[in-house]
């Protein structure tokens, strides 16, 4: 199952990994252990001539325990994930001053980039416009100001285990740090209304070099 | 006493009485079975049709699809393409030519399908079968009483049901089609036709849900009454059987959850046809999106436990019956439904974490979302005690009891990956919680209804179905079920989008094709396989084998009435109870089974 997950290229992709691999393992053993002592029951107290079942009413010792076992269990996955949880979507955690801003918007059916140029003021004459393209320069810090013109969409990278909607008239801010250059797709993972489907952008993350060259093109001065 | 009286009340009545506008609790627990059935072939034929779509993406489906021929060359050569040929000479844009022309699913029609499928089988399949058929049959006969509390209002809850699925079929037929912003109708896609181009569609969808919670309403009202007040003598509340224990926390949960969605409806119904702005959200100010998931949600998550628990409580029926034993902690049992039903209340959140809602809040849904594997685990490990040191007899209803535990075992697991917040914000939306969703709907509340329906078959009908037919279902069913939703958590992991009608537009999705293509294959099996239950459903109602009156040697009071159970169900005054409901191969005792109304000789052994 994990060797499915696409390969992972954001700074705290790799904590979303390891719980993942932490629950799968857990669930694994579980399932294996409730399916494998079901089917030995099947087995053994299948139903033979001559044999009656044996009264047995319950067990509040047995009740307590299971209870108790579980109850530690969940207890203990959430308390692992709240850290990461925060690291991700808590405005507060973020890391402060990023090294990119960008706007995000959302509309039917296309993701609007805009990048807020040399003043780094988004609503000025040199912001710049782009189409379905994000261009990021690697292991470095990046805000997106996520919203959207018309319904809700929902920014997909599945690279960057980050998924976050975008809502009409509401601006949130989402950070990500990717480690590993490339060009990675950015589905639209909202239903949007017909052309949800193929809604679909490109994160460009380049080395500080070509970014730093991007940017220079784009804003000669 | 009143309950002769009642008795003497034999008179005969007319055709229309007793089959179409009955009173009987009975037979509208029967017409809410047939109703559910026929809508379940509609539910599932709706998902084959996007299946096709999701395996051979713009691809003409089988039958009416046109020829390769002619959509290249217009050289027409078979029977389709005379069709086709026909459709496209006349002015006015039929239906199929607007929604798949040449027999290809346009994307529009693609989100009007999945739309419907998730509508039709969550509103009216499983809760129709599950709360109205089984509620019904079940509450009189199992608690010892003679009809429901209000019989008129239980014919008008199945009457507005039918109403409801004829509204939900016209909005098929409508011009801008049917809904087509999901199941869950996420505002603003939902509340303003511009964004779909779905006019009135969407307005009868709210309507026909409207209506639908007003028969859930009538419904669970006459269920909680008859519940509390109705029982035989001696049925204190902890000897109910925990099928009825089950239905009467969804009662709850419905009376208290259906009116949030009624508002939500009606509010959006505002939106769309008034021009207010509850749910959508203009730069002058006006109304919030997330207000509608809320809503929504606050009733949905309830929602999801109605259609689990009555499962819960068929499959807590069933395998003591067949295991001949007690069931295993029967309070916790009672407890952990309660539980469920509680926490049901304070989750909803987690359809919700990458909503934009405030990640603290987040933080405190992960939590309580988390703390609902403890009573689902108490159940399971309950279920394997009963079975523990049982005499397990593995007949149809039993076998679909243990594929009920089974495939509860893996829906619940995979809850836990969603219930993780960070983890969830890579599989939200993705084919991993179809996979979840389906594992507990159909892996768990369909195959408790298959064991339901075969099991109680005899009481309601007075014959058995045929049990090789039974047999072939269960495994072809079991097999293909596992084959169509268990690569979907891969697809998920991968994460492929749910709600996309060609994967093919995605690079990092393309390598998935085969795995969607094998997915298509089973499914189309597990649909043809439904087509024996139901043959053998309908066919068994007049051939099948005659049943007696207690043909699996159980305990509870509906197999004290006669077979097929009159008018007033039981002959001469209703029973008096005098233990629990399941005690099986208790020690000293000949028979293994010792029923209900059985007076007590011996120190007291089960119940209260």
């Amino acid at each position: 199952m994990l060797q499915w997950l696409p390969e992972n290229i954001s700074t705290f992709g790799q904590g979303v990994d390891n719980i993942f691999h932490i629950i799968y393992y857990i669930t694994l053993v579980v399932f294996i252990l409730v399916m494998g002592t079901l089917i030995i029951f099947l087995i053994k107290y299948r139903h033979q001539a001559g044999q009656k079942a044996t009264y047995i009413e319950g067990s509040t010792t047995l009740e307590i325990v299971w209870t108790a076992a579980t109850t530690v269990i969940v207890f203990g996955l959430a308390m692992l994930s709240y850290p990461q949880w925060n690291q991700i979507k808590s405005p507060n955690e973020f890391p402060a001053n990023p090294d990119v801003l960008v706007q995000v918007s959302g509309k039917q059916f296309n993701w609007d980039m805009t990048y807020p140029g040399p003043d780094n003021e988004l609503g000025t004459d040199d912001d710049l416009e782009l189409e379905n393209e994000l261009h990021v320069p690697v292991n470095a810090v990046v805000h997106i100001r996520l919203t959207a013109e018309d319904v809700i969409h929902s920014f997909f990278v599945p690279q960057l285990r980050l998924k976050q909607d975008a809502l009409p008239n509401r601006f949130i801010n989402v950070w990500f740090e990717a480690t590993k250059t490339g060009r990675y797709e950015i589905p639209c993972a909202e239903l949007c209304g017909f052309g949800h489907s193929g809604m679909l952008g490109y994160l460009n993350v380049h080395s500080q070099a070509d970014y730093d060259a991007w940017v220079k093109e784009r804003w000669p001065q | 006493m009143h309950d002769n009286e009642h008795a003497s009340h034999h008179h005969e009545e007319s055709f229309i009485s007793k089959y179409i506008f009955s009173l009987d609790h009975k037979t509208i627990g029967k017409q809410f079975l047939i109703y559910g059935l026929i809508m379940f072939f509609v539910g599932g034929g709706l998902a084959l049709l996007f299946r096709w779509q999701l395996a051979y993406p713009e691809r003409p489906v089988p039958i009416i699809g046109a020829s390769e021929k002619y959509m290249e060359e217009g050289e027409v050569t078979t029977g389709a393409d005379k069709m086709w040929e026909r459709i496209y000479e006349t002015d006015e844009e039929e239906w199929l030519e607007v929604n798949m022309p040449n027999g290809v699913i346009e994307p529009a029609f693609y989100n009007m399908l999945f739309t419907m499928h998730a509508t039709i089988m969550v509103f009216f399949v499983v809760v129709p079968i599950l709360v109205g058929a089984f509620g019904n049959f079940l509450i009189p006969l199992m608690i010892g009483t003679r009809d429901m509390a209000f019989p008129i209002l239980n014919m008008l809850s199945f009457w507005l049901a039918v109403l409801a699925a004829i509204i939900m079929a016209i909005g098929f037929f409508v011009p801008g089609g049917h809904a087509a912003a999901g199941w869950t109708g996420y505002a603003p896609l939902s509340a303003d036709p511009q964004w779909t181009g779905v006019d009135w569609g969407q307005n009868l969808w709210a309507i026909s849900l409207l209506i639908q919670g007003f028969s859930s309403l009538v419904g669970s009202i006459n269920y909680i009454t008859t519940i509390i007040n109705m029982r035989a003598p001696g049925m204190t509340l902890f000897r109910m059987p925990l099928v009825i224990w089950s239905l009467f926390i969804v009662a709850i949960l419905l009376l208290l959850a259906f009116p949030v969605l009624s508002s939500a409806l009606a509010l959006l119904i505002f939106d769309r046809l008034a021009g207010t702005t509850f749910f959508t959200a203009t730069a002058e100010g006006g109304g919030d999106p997330l207000l509608w998931q809320h809503l929504f949600w606050f009733f949905g998550h309830p929602e999801v436990y109605v259609l689990i628990l009555p499962g819960m409580g068929i499959a807590s029926e069933l395998i003591p019956v067949f295991s001949r034993k007690p069931i295993f902690g029967y309070r916790s049992m009672v407890y952990a439904m309660i539980a469920i039903a509680f926490l049901g209340w304070i989750v909803w959140g987690h359809h919700m974490f990458q909503s934009g809602m405030q990640p603290t809040l987040g933080s405190a849904f992960m939590m309580t979302t988390m703390l609902i594997a403890v009573p689902s685990a108490i159940k399971t490990f309950n279920w394997l005690g009963t079975m523990y040191k049982g005499s397990i007899q593995f007949t149809s209803p039993m076998l679909h009891s243990i594929a009920f535990v089974s495939m509860f075992v893996i829906g619940g697991l995979s809850g836990i990956y969603m219930a993780n917040a960070p983890v969830d914000g890579f599989i939200h939306d993705t084919y991993y919680i179809v996979a979840h969703i389906h594992y507990v709907v159909f892996g768990g509340s369909l195959f408790a209804i298959f064991g339901g329906i075969i099991f109680w078959f005899p009481k309601m009908y007075g014959r058995h179905m045929n049990d090789v037919l039974n047999k072939i279902h269960f495994w072809l069913t079991f097999v293909a079920f596992n084959c169509t939703f268990f690569p979907m958590h891969i697809l998920g992991v991968g994460g492929h989008m749910r709600r996309i009608s060609n994967p093919m537009q995605y690079e990092f999705l393309q390598g998935f094709q085969g795995m969607n293509i094998f997915i298509t294959m089973s499914a189309f099996t597990l649909g043809a396989a439904q087509l024996i239950l139901v043959f053998n459903f309908f066919w068994s109602m007049s051939r099948g084998k005659v049943a007696e009156k207690n043909p699996w040697h159980v305990n509870t009071l509906e197999w004290e009435a006669p077979t097929p159970v009159p008018h007033g169900n039981f002959v001469g005054p209703v029973p008096t109870v005098y233990r629990g409901p399941y005690e099986y191969s208790v020690p000293g005792e000949e028979s293994d089974w010792i029923p209900q109304v059985q007076p007590e000789h011996a120190p007291a052994t089960g119940g209260d």
